[in-house]
């Protein structure tokens, strides 16, 4: 039988349909133009968006990957076009975003000869990529993307960049089909379950008088929240969530206490230091988290869960390590632990709980001021989604404020740039999020700098039609940065004052329809026309120009410092 | 985050695939880290395709044991293990070129030579490059000597160590192999030996 040629081209959308890839976010360019030529002759099985910058479209695909579990692809151009992702790789990287990039080269012989648009993206993204490789032969493309796309979605997820030479896109070659990958031989996708480990867990969480969970996105990235959920119900302990474990359990669950970290809530940062085992799930202790590290949790025995080997002891010694896939490990833990009623030591939360709403949560969602709050937008929205949109933020206060406030009823639903902080993540990762989840309302709550940061991408929306409800809340300043010289730089507001367009014109001249609220009174049926309006959609929410947000833990201090004011 | 300052000499030896850019991607753990590689040297492994990192650093236990878990978290690494200079055998090779007539007119140099077991390995009409080998101190300590005498050239090669306790690869090899992932697999050894490991 004669075998089927195909270009390097071919080879590599084929690559994706057999990955069940359904979205592509890219930019064509010199270097990649066969594969977008291959693409002209591919468009019934492949949908590709075309973004207005390279960053927008890695961040679109995050977006796309963090709310369908699937991996996000991304096609860029050689030179520029590959250097424009190198934001988006090291956020996904640091936030376990499964997403295989290709990227466009100069030809195999113009390598390292200085070509035009020639960089060495390879050596450039080395650190911010779990894999990457350079395909000069076409003959390597389906191995390679096989491979790309199994250790980009495996084990503790993150990005793949694949780098392809002009000739070998062109290159006609003998195809043998397409082999998915299972297994690299240097490669541990997870670590062997110890059963003595998973002992050891179970005895000190049954003894403990005070345990607390926190858990984190591995939650989520495990497709553990069932697990995870029994897991505690069974066991009656409070959980408390990092920013990117947010939304793996529903908001209103009676054990569910709030999040951690430097913004996080007020009981499960104080009694972080006050309980006796500490169950981290599927999160690294990050500095944000964990405040001042020589006073975090020191009275507490640890328990480690994570699927990184490199993740246990990094910043936090734990006294059990769990190694392992917590879709496997939480069932053995819950199989072993003893059916508790905890309702004292929840009630110590409680208390917490109601200072902190006395004190900071009521004041900002229900304010008698004037000036409208971030916090008020993100409670009306709440009240006309009911928590069942993805919110997907920027980086900044009203990323701290959402993801505080917003309600989530189910798991897949806050998108935000966690490790990295990208400003500018919120508008195009809000566009990858709703095509990854077309059923879904998704808002995007943006701040008016980071929202400046990326603004192009609105263009992709004018083109694609994608249904993207933007809320701005424009503050008129770079707020978390001037709230930061506010309290520890005796005000000096250092270059925060920022300008902005006039957004809704700015929407308008896109064709995406908009409105701008200045006073209280039209804010609920601003949103609610937002919400239910046929599209995309841009809000300008004008809130309190120096508001700040609390409680906060000051860098520096330990959690139970946490200031509420 | 590395405030122990109890720092040692660790030797690291790294299995990896043949795979180009995987130098770098080692190095740079190192690099991001700021800590300095004492040396470095890469050569193929006993088991064919399967190459064999010997990397020294001076830094502390907690430092190598973090860095050591980040490298072998890179996809082509398939195991990573550090060691102490008393785990290890380890040997470090040295050439001289010394100018000719300095060897054959000084007596001295050529009892300082035998000292040190030197051997010749190029003979010319002006000058021979010795060859020796050893630890660090000894190789230095004959370049020291040679200096007065007209020492012209003088280059070491980077560290090679074999591990006291190690069994070999090959067995190793078979494991990763496997489609399941074995018994052995190592990542939590250390969590075996805690209180010998973590002296924090």
């Amino acid at each position: 039988m004669e075998q089927k040629q195909l270009t390097g081209s071919q080879a590599v959308l084929e690559a994706c349909i057999a990955e069940g890839v359904d979205t592509i976010f890219g930019y064509p360019g010199g270097a990649i133009m066969p594969i977008y030529d291959a693409l002209y002759d591919y468009k019934e099985k492949l949908n590709h968006v075309l973004v207005r910058h390279e960053q927008g479209g890695i961040h679109a695909g995050q977006g796309y990957a963090r709310s369908s579990g699937k991996v996000g692809v991304v096609f860029a151009t050689s030179g520029p076009g590959a250097t424009n992702l190198v934001t988006g790789l090291a956020d996904a990287m640091i936030d376990s975003t499964p997403l295989v990039c290709i990227t466009g080269q100069v030809f195999a012989h113009l390598l390292g000869t200085d070509a035009f648009q020639e960089t060495d993206v390879i050596n450039i993204t080395m650190p911010v990529t779990k894999w990457n490789y350079q395909i000069t032969d076409a003959e390597e493309i389906p191995a390679v993307l096989a491979k790309a796309f199994y250790l980009a979605r495996s084990g503790r997820p993150g990005p793949v960049l694949i780098d392809i030479s002009k000739n070998a896109q062109f290159q006609l070659f003998d195809y043998p089909g397409y082999t998915p990958c299972n297994h690299v031989r240097s490669y541990r996708p997870k670590p062997v379950i110890r059963k003595e480990y998973i002992d050891e867990a179970v005895a000190l969480i049954n003894n403990a008088k005070k345990p607390l969970v926190v858990f984190g996105q591995g939650v989520i990235l495990g497709k553990a929240e069932k697990e995870f959920k029994k897991f505690i119900e069974k066991s009656g302990m409070p959980a408390a969530w990092t920013i990117l474990g947010l939304s793996a359990l529903p908001t209103d669950h009676p054990q569910n206490v709030g999040m951690v970290g430097m913004h996080g809530n007020y009981g499960p940062n104080v009694l972080t230091n006050d309980c006796d085992v500490l169950i981290a799930i599927g999160m690294r202790f990050d500095d944000r988290v964990t405040g001042r590290l020589d006073k975090y949790a020191k009275q507490a025995k640890i328990i480690h869960l994570d699927i990184d080997p490199s993740e246990i002891d990094k910043n936090v010694k734990a006294d059990v390590g769990v190694w392992g896939d917590c879709k496997e490990t939480l069932p053995l833990l819950t199989l072993g632990i003893e059916q508790k009623d905890r309702s004292e030591w929840l009630a110590v939360f409680a208390q917490y709980a109601k200072e902190e709403y006395e004190q900071c949560i009521q004041p900002e969602m229900y304010p008698t001021s004037n000036e409208m709050t971030m916090a008020e937008a993100i409670r009306v929205a709440n009240e006309i989604t009911e928590g069942n949109a993805i919110m997907v933020t920027d980086v900044g206060q009203h990323q701290m404020v959402t993801c505080r406030y917003a309600k989530f009823n189910q798991t897949r639903s806050n998108v935000t740039s966690g490790g990295l902080g990208t400003m500018g993540f919120g508008l195009p990762a809000a566009i990858g999020a709703k095509f990854g989840a077309q059923d879904r309302t998704v808002i995007a709550v943006i701040g008016d700098g980071g929202f400046q940061m990326t603004l192009q991408e609105l263009g992709t929306i004018m083109q694609t039609g994608v249904d993207v409800k933007i809320m701005i809340l424009n503050n008129q300043f770079l707020g978390m940065v001037r709230q930061w010289q506010d309290l520890f730089m005796d005000k000096r507001y250092s270059f925060v004052d920022i300008q902005s367009p006039d957004y809704v014109m700015l929407a308008k001249s896109y064709g995406i329809a908009g409105a701008k609220v200045e006073h209280r009174k039209d804010l609920e049926s601003a949103v609610k026309t937002m919400l239910e309006y046929k599209g995309s959609y841009l809000l300008e929410v004008m809130v309190g120009k120096e508001n700040n947000v609390f409680p906060m833990v000051p860098q520096g201090c330990s959690v139970s410092e946490i200031r509420l004011k | 985050m590395y405030h122990n300052t109890d720092k040692q000499e660790y030797t690291i030896t790294v299995y990896t695939e043949n795979q180009v850019g995987l130098l770098n991607r080692i190095a740079i753990i190192f690099s991001r880290r700021k800590i300095n590689v004492e040396s470095l040297n890469t050569s193929p492994s006993e088991v064919p395709g399967i190459h064999r990192f010997t990397i020294v650093v001076e830094e502390s236990r907690d430092v190598v044991l973090k860095v050591v878990r980040q490298i072998e978290k890179q996809v082509e690494v398939l195991k990573a293990y550090f060691n102490t200079n008393d785990e290890i055998v380890w040997q470090e090779l040295a050439l001289y070129k010394v100018l000719s007539e300095e060897i054959t007119e000084k007596v001295k140099v050529e009892r300082l030579l035998r000292e040190f077991g030197a051997r010749a390995v190029a003979i010319r009409k002006d000058f021979i490059v010795f060859e020796t080998t050893g630890h660090r101190e000894e190789t230095n300590k004959l370049m020291k000597a040679l200096e007065p005498y007209g020492l012209v050239e003088f280059v070491r090669s980077a560290r090679v160590a074999i591990i006291k306790e190690s069994a070999g690869f090959h067995e190793k090899l078979k494991d990763f192999e496997k489609r399941e992932p074995g018994e052995d697999v190592t990542e939590n050894e250390y969590l075996g030996k805690r209180e010998a490991v973590f002296t924090m």
